[in-house]
Formats: structure tokens, sequence, C-alpha cells
């Protein structure tokens, strides 16, 4: 972790995402703040409807208006804070200095044009090149995500890709203008194991080549702990705890996250230990309860969890929380277990 | 070794072929897939026998063949000593209630215009079990059984969480008192902390009904959770049968070691010192699977003879634990 540089390249401050639906506001996003330095990988973990993968699509302007409402909050990148930008004039950034890739590569590509179209079309669209360039790049792209016979592949369509190449061309697009910013979201759920070790692989090789910095979004604790950094763990809607990768699975603070350690089954425990898991389920996000909404499935819940939502609280350098009894779990006069 | 009487379920030589064919009008045959090819385990009453897999390697067409409700191309499956694939339907019948599955997708495998009482209560209605009084408190007992409230009897399954309706499943599977439950990836659409609590449920049924699972993912950790014995399928094949634990510690064939090394462990610093065996490529087609050991072409170990001739599975066992693979050179690390 040494050698990443202390710059911070993307700084999200008190983000909300509301979406105004006929059942009531839906709170996808509450009050996220995060920081991203220079080189580095972020994980962003959280279960379904956590608001992990709003987060993303907040920083690229890719939340449809209506129904959903940027309420507040600051995405500054390069000095500029994003939500500023009218929406026209974000796709400067976008794609270019900040992409993304998507989860599901079956559905992300488009069916009806080529693999070589479509990243061709990404580099057109924000580099002043000649097609022709364009056309080298690309292959030289291909050949960077690991794709071989290039030339074929170049007028293939993504329905003659298996899952994994396609996730590679999804690869070479999102890193076609060599963004500073690479946002996966769940970039291998959709993939098996081994077909999910290649591409992790690859992207952590890219992503070391490049120097840019990658948010990484998933489900899977496994994943953050190969391949991020610092980790920002995600509740109905609001960041519960972040901090370094170690802190997290070895010094966590919030009940939460320290649930989901305990839900997991792990592949090297040598005697069967019973799962632990968190009781009950994630709450509605149009209908959140009062004060912590983790409360109501936390074990070391008191009376002021249901009144207030606790502030995040820098516990100790870069080890941030958002709970009342963090400071009980840090000095050892609360148990973990 | 399992004697005889202590098998439940064993299967021989199993396979499962489904014709392709091409063409709208006059509808020529064009090969088939090798969904299942040859396969053969058994399971002994009361343990968890896993099967893991990536997608299209057959397991789970491997459940419902056990369950007929595919029928095998060929193979034989003999629940409690007799050759079910013999029966008539009439037959079948009995075994049926003693045989049955929990589904992946919590969201698709209940009927939405059903209430879950109705749900429950199905296959006590099928194999007419009791009075209509006697069922009501059967469904009530087996829903509190599964920690769902016995009064939300008369709710549908979209009042109800991923993990509630899973539950549902499970007292769907539980109400005919079964012998044996083949579990299709019961968990994979759920989420971590809800898994968890699936996963608890169904190795203390299993304790209390003295249930044997048939259980079958993708997610390798899962099923060493669950399992006490695992098969590791590729391509149809069973590449790989061994105790959970030998599994893990000993793997035998490559294509074992290669998944064990893609799942990335929890633990930030056993990740940083872990060496890690990509595998290259894709797993292949099973209309046209590769000729000799089907996974040569993806495995660093391979040699001439692997291209040429098919590998069989051998007992490699060393503490008394069965261990079989199917590799010329099993146990060469790659």
């Amino acid at each position: 972790m040494n050698n990443i540089l202390e710059e911070k390249i993307l700084e999200v401050k008190n983000l909300k995402t509301y979406f105004y639906t006929d059942g009531g506001v839906v709170k996808a996003v509450d009050g996220v703040n995060f920081d991203l330095k220079m080189g580095e990988t972020l994980g962003i973990v959280g279960e379904t409807g956590s608001g992990k993968s709003i987060t993303a699509l907040t920083i690229l302007g890719l939340i449809p208006i209506p129904p959903g409402r940027i309420e507040s909050g600051e995405i500054i990148f390069e000095g500029q804070d994003l939500l500023k930008y009218k929406i026209s004039n974000l796709k400067h950034f976008r794609g270019n200095k900040i992409s993304m890739i998507f989860q599901d590569p079956m559905t992300s590509l488009n069916p009806v044009f080529t693999i070589g179209y479509q990243i061709i079309e990404s580099i057109l669209a924000h580099q002043n090149v000649t097609k022709k360039q364009a056309y080298a790049q690309a292959l030289e792209l291909l050949d960077m995500v690991g794709i071989s016979d290039r030339k074929k592949r170049m007028k293939s369509y993504p329905h003659e890709f298996s899952g994994g190449m396609r996730q590679r061309a999804m690869i070479a697009m999102a890193i076609a203008n060599s963004p500073s910013i690479l946002i996966a979201d769940e970039p291998t759920t959709a993939l098996d194991v081994t077909i999910q070790a290649q591409i992790l692989e690859l992207l952590d090789t890219l992503k070391k080549k490049t120097n840019s910095s990658v948010i990484l979004i998933t489900h899977d604790l496994g994943v953050i702990a190969k391949y991020a950094e610092r980790v920002m763990v995600m509740y109905a809607g609001k960041p519960v705890e972040f901090a370094s990768v170690d802190d997290i699975f070895y010094k966590p603070l919030h009940p939460y996250t320290l649930g989901l350690i305990g839900s997991i089954s792990k592949l090297n425990e040598e005697k069967k230990e019973r799962l632990k898991p968190i009781k009950g389920a994630p709450p509605s996000l149009i209908d959140l309860p009062k004060g912590c909404t983790f409360a109501s499935r936390c074990k070391f819940a008191v009376k002021k969890c249901k009144e207030n939502f606790p502030p995040a609280i820098e516990e100790e350098t870069g080890h941030f929380t958002a709970c009342f009894r963090a400071k009980e779990f840090m000095d050892g006069s609360l148990s973990r277990d | 070794m399992p004697t005889e009487e202590n098998i439940l379920i064993k299967v021989k030589n199993l396979k499962k072929y489904f014709n392709l064919r091409t063409g709208f009008i006059f509808n020529k045959a064009a090969g088939s897939v090798k969904a299942v090819d040859d396969i053969s385990f058994f399971i002994k009453k009361g343990e968890t026998f896993g099967l893991v897999g990536e997608s299209g390697c057959g397991k789970s067409t491997a459940a419902r063949l056990v369950l007929r409700l595919l029928q095998p191309s060929a193979g034989e499956i003999y629940y409690k000593g007799i050759n079910i694939l013999k029966l008539k339907r009439s037959q079948m019948f009995k075994y049926r209630r003693e045989i049955q599955i929990i589904f992946q997708d919590p969201y698709a495998s209940l009927s939405p215009r059903m209430t879950i009482g109705d749900i429950v209560s199905e296959p006590l209605e099928i194999h007419r079990v009791g009075d209509r009084s006697s069922r009501l408190k059967r469904i009530k007992e087996t829903l509190k059984i599964v920690g769902l409230n016995p009064e939300h009897i008369n709710r549908y399954p979209h009042e109800f969480s991923g993990g509630q309706r899973q539950r549902v499943g499970i007292a769907r599977a539980l109400v005919l008192q079964p012998e044996l439950i083949i579990c299709d990836e019961p968990v994979s659409a759920l989420d971590v902390s809800v898994q968890a609590q699936i996963l608890n449920l169904m190795v203390d049924l299993q304790k209390e009904f003295n249930l044997t699972y048939l259980f079958i993912a993708h997610d390798l950790s899962v099923v060493k959770y669950v399992s006490n014995r695992i098969g590791v399928m590729y391509l149809g094949k069973i590449v790989e049968i061994a105790a959970s634990e030998d599994l893990y510690k000993k793997p035998l064939h490559p294509y074992t070691m290669g998944l064990l090394s893609a799942i990335p462990i929890p633990d930030p610093n056993l990740e940083r010192q872990r060496k890690r065996i990509i595998l290259p490529g894709d797993v292949p087609s099973p209309i046209n699977p590769p000729t000799g050991c089907r996974f040569h072409p993806r495995c660093p170990n391979a040699q001439e003879i692997c291209s040429k001739q098919e590998p069989e599975l051998k007992n490699y066992t060393e503490n008394g634990n069965d261990h079989f693979a199917a590799c010329f050179f099993a146990g060469k690390p790659i």
C-alpha cells in the first residue's frame, strides 16, 4: 500500500440520491461520503439494495431523472463538482476519464453491432483520431485484455462470445480512453469462478499498468480481501464503516460488518464452525426505521440506537464507523462475539 | 467402506443426452448435448453429498435425473436397493414422496397465486395424507419448524422476503417427511447474511429429522460447509469425489486445484500470501467435448495421453477415506 500517492482523485461528499415512486420516496443513497486515492482499489460492499450501484451510477450521471433526484452532495473530480455540470456536458468525463464496467456482459453490449464497432465507437467519441487509427487502437486493446485471433474477433457479434470474453470486451471498451477512474460494478457476478479469477486478475494488472484507480463494487468479501486496499461497507443507503481492508476484516467496528464476516463460510476453515447469521432481513428503503437503520437486526443495539442515526466518527486514523458502540469495541469493553 | 444397507441412493453410469435438432420443417438430428455423461456416485443415509461445478457442467441435470423429472438416456438409479428407473408411474409415486427438491430461485418456484398454506399443503393433498384438519395442523407445525410464523398461512409469496420464501420452499419439501432432499442451488439467489440463516436451518433440520441431502451448488465454500463428501463435475463428468476436508486439503484433480485456487478467501493476509492458479480458457461446449480427458485443453499438466485416452475414476485413498479422481497425473501439483 506504500506505493499509493496520497493524492485524492475523487471525493464524494454527503451524496443523497432519492427515487420518487408511487409507493413513496426510496432513499437509495442517503449521505455517502468517501474519497478515492490515486492508484488505489476502493471496495464497496453491501447486500442487494444497499445503494452501492446507485452510488456508482450517480457519479457517472446515469440516474434517470425523474423518478430519481440527487438531493444533495458534491462529487469532486479534478477540482470540479460533477453535480454542477449539465448532463449533456458530462459526456466529457463519462467513458473518458471515468468509465464503468457493468455486471452483466450479456445485456450491456449491443447485440446488433460488432465488438469492433463498439470499441471503435468509444474511441471515436472521445479522441480526435481517424477511423483507421481507432481500429489499430482497438486491436491493441483486444490484445491487452487477452483476446486472441483479434482481427476475426473485431468482426464478431456479442452472441458469438462467451461470458468471460464479453466481459473482456467490456473492459477493452472501458479502458479505451485510459480513464483515471474505473468503476467495476459486480464485474464477475455473472461469471463462473475460474473465469471470475481470470477477469479480476486482468483488471488488477491493467490497473497497475495504467496507474488508474478502481472502485470495485461487490457483495463477495473474498474478492474484497484479495483486491481492495480500502473498503466502504454500506447498509440501507448509508455507509456504516470505512477503513483499510485489514481493519475491516481483523478489527471491524460496526456490528453489520461483524455480521457479514460471520455469515460467510470460509473455504480454509479446519473445523466446521456454525455460521453466525444476522437475524432478519434488510429494511425497506421506503419506510426506513427511525434511528440506526441496522438497530432492529443488531444484537448490540441499545436505546439510543433506535432514536438517532449515529454519526460517522473516525475512531482511529482512517477508520470511520457509524455506530454508538464502536468505542466499546475499540477499547475491548464490548466483546465482538 | 459403506455397507449396502446404509446407502440410500446409488447412481450407476448415469447418462443424459439431449438431442439437438436443426431446421424448422425437416427437423434433422444434429448431434446431442452430453449434459451428464456416465456418472456414478452413492449417498449414505444421513449424509450430505455435494455436487459442485461451473454452469453447464450437468449438476442440475443430475439432480433432475435422480428425481426422475428427466428420463436418463442410460444408467441405473438405486433407491434403497431398488432400481427406480424400472418402476412404473404408479409404483414411482410412492418414492416421489420420499425424495423432495428445493429449488434455486425462491422468486420463481412459488406460485404467486397460491397462499403459502396452499403451497405447503399441495404435496399432502397429492399424496392424500390425512384429512383437512390434520393437514392444517401439519402445515402449521412445518412452518414453525422452518422459522415462519404459522399465522402467516394465508399470506401470498410476494409478502415475504427472499429468505422467507426459501423457507417456504423448504417447508414444502419437508412436509411429507422425506428421506432425501435434493437441494439445487438453494442459497445462491440470496444475500450473504440471509444465506447463512438458510444454511444453518438446513443443517439443523438434517440433524433433527435424519435427512439425507444431495446438495448442488457452484459455490465451493458453501458446498464444503454443508457436505460430508463432495463430487466435482466438469463437462458432464465427475472428475473427483472425496470427503470435503480431503478435497480441500489434498485435491488430486487439476480442475479441483484450479477451482479451489480461484475462490478468494475472505482473509486479506492469507490472500496476499496465496499463490493463485489461473486456469486459462473457457469451458468447452458439451455438444462437442474434447477427446480424451475433457479438461485437457485447459490443463497445465496435460500430456499427449490426456488428449487420446479418457482417464477413469480411480481410488487414491490414503487415510481410509475414499478419494476418487479421474486423472492420469492425479495429485501432481500445477
